[in-house]
């Protein structure tokens, strides 16, 4: 590691620690294992690509039987986002067998390799290139096992897409002969070839996702639909939000209730465990009858985000450049916030826990089943090796919901019932009250153009908590806090560059001259915080392409013309001209007071997916509401697994992300959250949503896999406070963009 | 023959209004900001977007349909449109209408444009309100016709409502009270004419003067007394009511529900003194307001409720108690509790039953209060059982008679399915 | 108490509490699970099912309100190899993320296409208002009800 890079204006006294991340995050950032932290698996074969760096053992992923029937699996997890369909392409492809051979298991540390979390658009990117590689080995090895019985060189061989290796002389033999004669515990080679996407048979295809028909008929799609013989059902009874603490529950009361079988108490944890779901509930309200205090740290106050600007923060510089001094013609300022969002999972979240034989077995639906297992386990004080976590879907959590916390209560309440399977889920209002929140966050920018509109001084800052507070080890649950003898709070860190999470997508893509771009680091939070989707790049790229957009007017440019002088990366000028272009940009309606149009543009954390959105909106000049008329996006994932998968978690992507910036907000009083149901906390309704959002997949064939999950989060916003510039002439900074914040800058008699 | 004919033009004379000439449509420049911005609030205290504005139309260019027992009445644009707005009205046409009830071509106006109060508002408020809708963005939005039973379509009969019910002139300064309340007289009485709804209206559709704020009826909704009868478990205060017309709910009251949302909305972006004002004054109308106290413990009585209504328990239990029982979400939020709910201790259960049928939107901004609509899953015998539940056991009243019969017309008229 | 329940044409005795939401009998005692628990207040629609026709909160609608009233669930209008029109529609748009908003979507769309088959943009927009999906689905699910609402009445069958 370099020594710190110290800033000569010593921005931070007394005691702040000023790091530079460059050199570890250079390493640190082609890790594999989501990314995003947690206690991920270690590289022993960096040679390999993807998750094949920390397992490279082909049976690990593929194992074929006598029959030809495949089994694989996948340490990557099914949240909602079709990941199960489009790796089971990649592989299929790769082997060149039929989907429907294969069985495919996935995210369970009894059985799969561990790839950490499944999160950080990461995926395809480690999952996906580890299946890729590893069918890519596999069926090499299958036709020079069929090379071999056959007696012909293996260039007279190929597969044939229905499961067998065929000759040129007509010959066949089946996967299932082949490996008869292989053993497949053999460490992957790095060159195994792929198949060219010419020839794709399943990649690149919409094929249907597997999970879909269960979730329309009523299928056991989900945790929620387990039901194990015996199981029981339980609630956890709880302050109105973290922070508080019940003064009294009514246990004995609880007790009474028709079906109660057991009252859990671990210290302030408290459990009610009934015969049937709606005896715990009635019984959970019973006990839930009482006072509260709060006991957690001071809520953020009326300072709202820009609280982090006044509390301790540790300074990390993100990007520094010289060019030597440029002119400045013209100058713009802002500060920018985002508030504290819900994940706001439409399913509370829920956990099947079961203790048998000493083996503590839960199935979860949290994105790091693999920290769970060990963390839990400390939890529990069983050994990690008895505690089973497998990873079953439940409703999308979009980052570190509540789902980690509720399988950690799960399994606490199961090692008090032996042999009896519990299913614990989280109220509505426990799920707003208790999850991790995505972080508040603020941003300063003070950039300039010179004479040729060239950005010639890039001045950034921003401060947030550390959206990386998932579990590696029992403190990082909240009921640790709860249980006697407790664990302490995991200490916050904030995760390196290049991936970063406070200061994701700080650093431009763009060329700018003079950049200084900060993240403070607040480790303090006022409000329990872990990964939203897209983390700290919502607000950054809403941030700089804002600044954009103004500098550009500033200068006289068109938008689109501005970023792309200022942009060399080719397929970023790509997705950007043909987003741009479907839009009709050149032709599109100028603000008017009243309607208006937006772009923006961004590749998720500089080496993920590129996006670009185009949007237009009509504003209601006498109540500020916004009408969002038509969006087209553009995006480049790389070589595309499923285009239709892509499109589907671009638009969502889009719809969240309008949701975010027009009007999600975790509102809060001196004691607690008081965004506690969906009046509370409203989110985008089908009254609102776009009239239409098309999304163009540019295609790069054979280019690596890069996850789309999290690509329009920040584009769309950004977008969207762009359009609401360009149509009613004001600069709104801080998120939500409510229709009373776009009334009150367009002014009452505007 | 004759004679009948001479009384007919006679009366129609009578009632005849000239036509006020169309002007050019004012430069918007023409008006200072700060009249503009003035005119602003005042059209927000005057809730004028709230019926000149459509479900998903542009503000002000009318169409809302308003359903009155008289039949429909839709509302007309009032953006300056020359063609199908207000553009090509003078000053002078524009403070007839407000003041008379005419229109700038001489007909006769419905009351439903409330010129009966607005008539109080003063020239100088008026000129700001016109400036501010003067330059407004025109919207071309022709109005659909009226749809009301015959004989009413014909606008003559309208100088004779006026006769009988329209009186000018200002609102009376009480010099024995403060300038707060004042203020609050002049917006309630004016602009906001709040006796619109919260006053009972006769045969004629006219307030009933001398009951004026005794309770009335607005959209299926009993707007309750603002008088002295005011039925509130606990008194309201000036502070409990600005937060009530602020925000849409009082910690010791209840949700603002039905038409009384859209008001609210209005009054939460209008500046504090004069919604202050508002409180004022309706605290000290409902001053007198008997036995109330301001910390009145809510009542509650299970065991009674449910002896009395043992259905309407079970269904309180599974339908109703997740968010209004102990140790409900809403309950730890500082949420009111049933106990406290004007619907509830009101004479008649014309809200408590809209409430249930037609649910509670957030009034602010779509966040607040939110219940949901049980006019599909609930039977008018139901939601009277739940009814006659929720009355027993959160107030001390005697029971609501006819409660299942009322359901059912307040379903049929509300076209509820 | 016992209660007698039609169930997607199957009558069922149940054993429960009389004031048992709907979803928890549903789920609970007939093991189905296309209602699913979102907000037990009424304010998202993953629980919605069709009482008599009628899309309803089933999370808010107890045992003792349902009596003769028909109730159907996602199951009822057909299983993986026997979608129904609307169900297909929603296959064939892939109109789903982790889908766990969906056969309250469905069961919300379905009542209002038994209702009115030919519904304007509008009235499904303004018809599906009461169901939350937060994946950002809601262009696909639009797609889909379009798409049975755009095909004559037995087209499809």
């Amino acid at each position: 590691m370099n020594a710190p890079v110290l800033d000569r204006r010593k921005v931070l006294s007394g005691g702040a620690l000023v790091v530079a991340f460059a050199m570890t995050s250079r390493l640190l950032g082609d890790a594999v294992g989501g990314g995003e932290g947690g206690a991920g698996p270690k590289v022993v074969r960096p040679d390999l690509e993807g998750s094949l760096k920390t397992d490279p053992w082909l049976d690990a992923w593929i194992r074929i039987d006598a029959e030809g029937q495949a089994t694989v699996c996948s340490g990557k997890a099914e949240l909602g986002q079709g990941i199960r369909t489009a790796l089971l392409q990649v592989v299929a492809e790769e082997l060149d067998m039929p989907p429907a051979a294969i069985t495919f298991i996935t995210a369970d540390t009894g059985r799969t390799p561990d790839e950490g979390l499944t999160a950080g658009s990461h995926s395809m990117q480690d999952s996906g290139t580890a299946l890729a590689n590893a069918g890519a080995n596999v069926r090499m090895l299958l036709i020079g096992a069929a090379a071999k019985r056959l007696g012909i060189p293996v260039r007279e061989l190929d597969t044939t897409g229905d499961g067998h290796i065929a000759a040129r002389d007509g010959r066949r033999v089946s996967y299932g002969e082949a490996a008869r004669a292989l053993s497949l515990h053999v460490e992957a080679v790095a060159d195994a070839p792929r198949r060219s996407p010419q020839s794709y048979r399943t990649m690149n295809r919409d094929f249907r996702r597997v999970d879909i028909p269960a979730k329309l008929t009523g299928g056991e799609a989900y945790v929620q639909d387990m039901r194990l013989p015996g199981m029981v059902h339980a609630r956890v009874v709880r302050g109105p939000s973290y922070g508080t603490r019940l003064t009294a529950p009514d246990i004995a009361a609880a007790r009474k209730m028709p079906g109660v079988l057991r009252i859990i108490q671990n210290g302030q944890f408290l459990a009610i465990v009934a015969r049937k779901e709606w005896q715990a509930i009635q019984a959970m309200r019973v006990a839930q009858t009482s006072d509260y205090v709060k006991t957690g740290p001071d809520l953020p106050g009326e300072q709202g985000p820009r609280r982090l600007q006044s509390l301790a923060s540790r300074e990390i510089i993100v990007e520094q450049s010289d060019d030597g001094p440029k002119a400045s013609t013209r100058t713009f300022k802002g500060s920018f916030s985002r508030p504290w969002y819900s994940h706001g999972s439409i399913g509370p979240s829920c956990a099947v826990a079961h203790l048998h034989g000493g083996e503590l077995t839960i199935w979860s639906h949290s994105q790091g089943v693999f920290d769970m297992h060990r963390a839990t386990a400390e939890l529990v004080g069983l050994a990690p090796d008895k505690v089973r976590v497998i990873h079953t879907p439940s409703a999308g959590c979009y980052g570190h919901n509540g789902a980690d916390d509720a399988t950690a209560e799960a399994g606490l309440i199961a090692m008090q019932l032996p042999g009896v399977p519990v299913r614990l889920q989280w109220m509505r209002e426990q799920e707003f009250g208790w999850e991790p929140c995505g972080c508040g966050m603020v941003t300063q920018i003070e950039a300039s153009i010179g004479p040729d509109n060239k950005i010639a001084h890039w001045k950034y800052e921003v401060w947030s908590n550390s959206h990386n507070n998932r579990a590696v080890g029992a403190g990082g649950y909240a009921v640790a806090q709860e249980i006697v003898p407790g664990f302490p709070m995991q200490v916050p860190a904030p995760i390196p560059m290049p991936e970063g999470d406070g200061d994701r997508n700080a650093n431009p893509l763009y060329v700018f001259n003079n950049m200084d771009i900060r993240y403070h680091f607040v480790p303090e939070m006022p409000m329990r915080v872990s990964a939203l989707r897209s983390l700290g790049a919502h607000l950054n790229i809403f941030t700089m392409e804002a600044a954009l957009d103004e500098l550009a007017k500033a200068g006289g440019v068109d938008p689109l013309a501005f970023r792309l002088a200022h942009m060399q990366d080719e397929r970023a000028r790509a997705v950007m001209l043909r987003a741009t272009d479907a839009f009709g940009w050149s032709k599109r309606l100028r603000g008017d007071g009243r309607r208006g149009c937006g772009m923006a543009f961004a590749r998720y954390k500089n080496r993920g997916a590129y996006c670009a959105i185009a949007l237009e909106i009509e504003i209601e000049r006498e109540t500020g509401a916004i009408t969002i008329h038509r969006v087209n996006a553009a995006v480049d994932a790389g070589q595309p697994a499923n285009p239709n998968g892509i499109r589907n978690q671009i638009e969502g992507g889009i719809i969240q992300s309008l949701s975010w910036a027009i009007h999600e907000d975790m509102t809060y009083d001196t004691s607690k959250r008081t965004g506690f149901d969906w009046g509370t906390y409203p989110i985008l309704r089908f009254d609102q949503v776009p009239g239409s959002i098309d999304v163009d997949i540019v295609e790069s064939a054979g280019l690596p896999f890069l996850g789309a999950g999290e690509a329009a989060q920040g584009p769309t916003s950004a977008a969207l406070a762009n359009a609401i510039a360009d149509a009613a002439g004001v600069r709104l900074c801080d998120m939500p963009l409510t229709p009373a914040k776009v009334k009150a800058a367009i002014g009452n008699a505007g | 023959m004759l004679a009948a004919m001479a009384a007919g033009v006679l009366a129609l004379g009578l009632t005849w209004r000239p036509t006020i000439s169309a002007i050019d449509r004012p430069q918007a420049g023409s008006f200072p900001a700060a009249q503009v911005n003035q005119g602003a609030i005042l059209a927000k205290l005057g809730d004028c977007a709230v019926c000149h504005t459509a479900t998903g139309g542009r503000a002000l260019a009318g169409g809302r349909p308003l359903a009155t027992p008289f039949g429909t009445l839709f509302a007309s644009n009032i953006t300056p449109d020359a063609e199908t707005g207000i553009g090509n009205w003078s000053y002078e046409a524009f403070r007839r209408a407000m003041r008379d009830g005419v229109s700038r071509t001489g007909s006769h106006l419905y009351p439903a444009l409330p010129y009966d109060h607005y008539t109080h508002v003063t020239e100088g408020d008026l000129q700001a309100i016109y400036a501010y809708l003067m330059t407004r963005r025109p919207v071309h939005a022709p109005k659909p016709d009226n749809k009301l039973i015959f004989p009413l379509g014909f606008r003559p009969l309208l100088a004779g409502w006026k006769f009988l019910y329209l009186r000018h002139g200002d609102v009376p300064y009480d010099s024995g009270q403060s300038a707060r309340y004042n203020r609050g007289a002049y917006l309630a009485e004016g602009l906001g004419h709040c006796g619109g709804c919260h006053t009972p209206r006769n045969l004629m559709g006219a307030e009933v003067a001398s009951k004026a704020y005794a309770g009335g009826i607005a959209e299926g909704w009993r707007a309750p007394p603002l008088n002295a009868e005011n039925p509130a478990a606990r008194k309201w205060t000036a502070d409990s009511l600005y937060t009530f017309l602020r925000t849409g709910v009082s910690p010791d009251h209840s949700a603002a529900g039905g038409p009384m949302g859209p008001v609210v909305e209005s009054l939460s972006s209008v500046p504090e003194e004069e919604v202050r004002a508002l409180s004022v004054y309706f605290a000290a109308k409902m001053g007198k307001a008997a036995p109330a106290k301001a910390e009145a413990e809510p009542v509650d009585r299970p065991a009674e409720a449910v002896a009395a209504f043992p259905e309407g328990a079970r269904i309180f239990a599974g339908a109703c108690a997740g968010c209004h029982g102990p140790g409900a979400p809403m309950m730890s939020q500082g949420r009111p509790a049933l106990g406290l709910s004007t619907d509830l201790t009101d004479s008649e259960p014309t809200s408590a039953i809209q409430a249930v049928l037609q649910g509670i939107e957030p009034p602010v901004e779509g966040r607040g209060p939110k219940m949901p609509a049980f006019a599909p899953s609930l039977t008018d015998g139901q939601v009277a059982a739940v009814l006659g539940y929720v009355r027993t056991r959160y107030t001390h009243k005697p029971a609501w008679n006819h409660l299942e019969h009322d359901v059912r017309q307040a379903r049929k008229e509300g076209g509820q399915p | 108490m016992t209660f007698e329940l039609t169930v997607n044409d199957k009558t069922h005795i149940v054993d429960a509490e009389a004031e048992t939401p709907l979803l928890y009998v549903l789920r609970g005692e007939l093991g189905l699970n296309g209602p699913k628990y979102g907000c037990g207040l009424g304010q998202c629609g993953a629980c919605t099912v069709q009482l008599g026709g009628k899309a309803v909160y089933s999370c808010l609608t107890p045992l003792i309100t349902v009596g003769e009233r028909e109730v159907r669930t996602v199951e009822g209008l057909g299983g993986v190899d026997s979608m129904n029109p609307l169900q297909q529609a929603f296959a064939d748009e892939q109109a789903a993320q982790c889908g766990y908003c969906i056969a309250g979507m469905i069961m919300r769309a379905q009542a209002l296409l038994d209702e009115n088959p030919h519904p304007t943009e509008a009235e499904i927009r303004s018809h599906m208002q009461p169901n939350l999906c937060r994946c950002g689905t809601h262009m696909r699910i639009l797609r889909a009800i379009r798409r049975v609402a755009a095909v004559p009445a037995g087209a499809a069958a």
